[in-house]
């Protein structure tokens, strides 16, 4: 299955996250990037990470109390709503 | 169980992200029961053990959380009576007219506690066409589903000066603490509330943010209903959170978990029996982890922090 490398930008690791594969899942998968984890659904704002290069797109609502925007223009997602569609580096908020 | 006027928390409302991906969790996995829905799109519903017409509105937002919980009380006059104490108290009190936002619901007063919620009393609600028997009754009318979620029970929600709620609802509503937490310096840190027998009907975490939520628990009828409800989890990609496990505090036996809006629920049975003249449980914070989860001996990180 084809994959996007993602890269954590504080530490310089990588890991892949597989077409389709929310962001989030595969982090837990892999064990790698910055991996807090709580509601797995939009709600609870733990995941939140800022995607700084690459493609990516938002599958799921994210709860505004931790996103202004759908589609934010820094970066700044819930890792547990967005899907790479390339390459991305991601970096803690 | 309730042993004094204001007899449970019979009314919740919660903000979703997806209407209909949490409605189908809401009726097919944990088992509640669809009453109606209202024009702006609300739906509303309850469990199938629960007489009154619905415990549980659900209401298409842009962030997860909890809009109000509404306390049953016994009378028209212990409402109007409770109206006057919480204003005394210094809670501006506001009206909603019968049978508007909230079918079936008659009369509320509301009003905002120091947490950031919104707390409302009421004490006229219709009956469900659908509620449990009454005369020669079978256990159930249809047989329940998925998680057999029996009525909702409890909610803990998380804001600043938990001391000033928690003297609101025993002060104002009667309610006493069976159990609480405190800070090395005295200070609360958590206080479970409770109306009558059960170990609560509420519960306070003190929290820097206002208004939120930390989980809404629903009643199981015991340990065998939570292993059933964990097989729902497992095979429905239910996002758990602990459990099954039991507390040390209420003694309930529980699981927690998120819908898929990202709101936590508890499944629940089991607990003590509470009596307001019993000794009260006291906790210190550096036991909490063994308090909340009592099999582990420990706190679970994601458990305290992840609220919405």
């Amino acid at each position: 299955m084809q994959g996007y490398t993602v890269t954590v930008a504080e530490t310089g690791e990588t890991f892949t996250c597989n077409q389709n594969e929310i962001l989030l899942a595969a982090m837990r998968r892999t064990g790698k990037g910055p991996i807090q984890y709580g509601c797995f659904g939009g709600g609870c704002g733990v995941c939140k990470v800022k995607i700084i290069s690459g493609d990516y797109q938002v599958v799921k609502k994210m709860s505004h109390a931790h996103v202004l925007a759908q589609n934010p223009t820094d970066g700044t997602v819930l890792a547990c709503c967005v899907t790479p569609r390339g390459n991305i580096t991601v970096s803690r908020v | 169980m309730a042993l004094n006027s204001t007899l449970r928390p019979g009314l919740i409302q919660m903000r979703v992200l997806d209407l209909d991906k949490t409605l189908t969790f809401y009726k097919d996995i944990l088992g509640l029961d669809e009453v109606a829905r209202t024009t702006d799109g609300r739906v509303l519903l309850k469990g199938f053990d629960e007489f009154d017409h619905h415990s549980v509105s659900l209401r298409l937002a842009d962030e997860a959380g909890v809009d109000l919980v509404a306390f049953k009380v016994d009378s028209p006059a212990t409402l109007e009576r409770l109206k006057t104490a919480t204003e005394a108290f210094g809670y501006p009190v506001d009206e909603v007219a019968p049978n508007t936002d909230q079918p079936g619901f008659g009369k509320r007063y509301g009003f905002t506690i120091c947490t950031g919620h919104r707390i409302e009393l009421y004490a006229e609600v219709m009956l469900s066409p659908n509620g449990p028997m009454t005369h020669n009754p079978d256990p159930w009318v249809n047989a329940p589903r998925g998680m057999r979620a029996q009525r909702f029970d409890h909610c803990l929600l998380y804001g600043p000066n938990i001391a000033e709620a928690e003297r609101y609802f025993t002060e104002v509503l009667g309610m006493f603490a069976p159990e609480v937490c405190n800070t090395p310096d005295g200070k609360r840190f958590a206080t479970w509330l409770t109306s009558g027998n059960k170990p609560h009907d509420l519960a306070f975490v003190e929290y820097e943010k206002p208004g939120k939520i930390h989980h809404l628990g629903f009643l199981l009828q015991d340990w065998n209903d939570i292993g059933n409800a964990a097989d729902w989890m497992a095979k429905y990609g239910v996002k758990r959170d602990v459990g099954p496990t039991r507390h040390a505090i209420t003694r309930g036996q529980t699981i927690y978990f998120w819908e898929p809006s990202g709101n936590r629920i508890e499944t629940y049975c089991g607990g003590y029996t509470a009596y307001p003249d019993n000794p009260q449980r006291t906790w210190d914070i550096s036991e909490v982890g063994k308090g909340l989860f009592y099999y582990e001996g420990e706190l679970i990180p994601t458990f305290l922090q992840v609220v919405t």
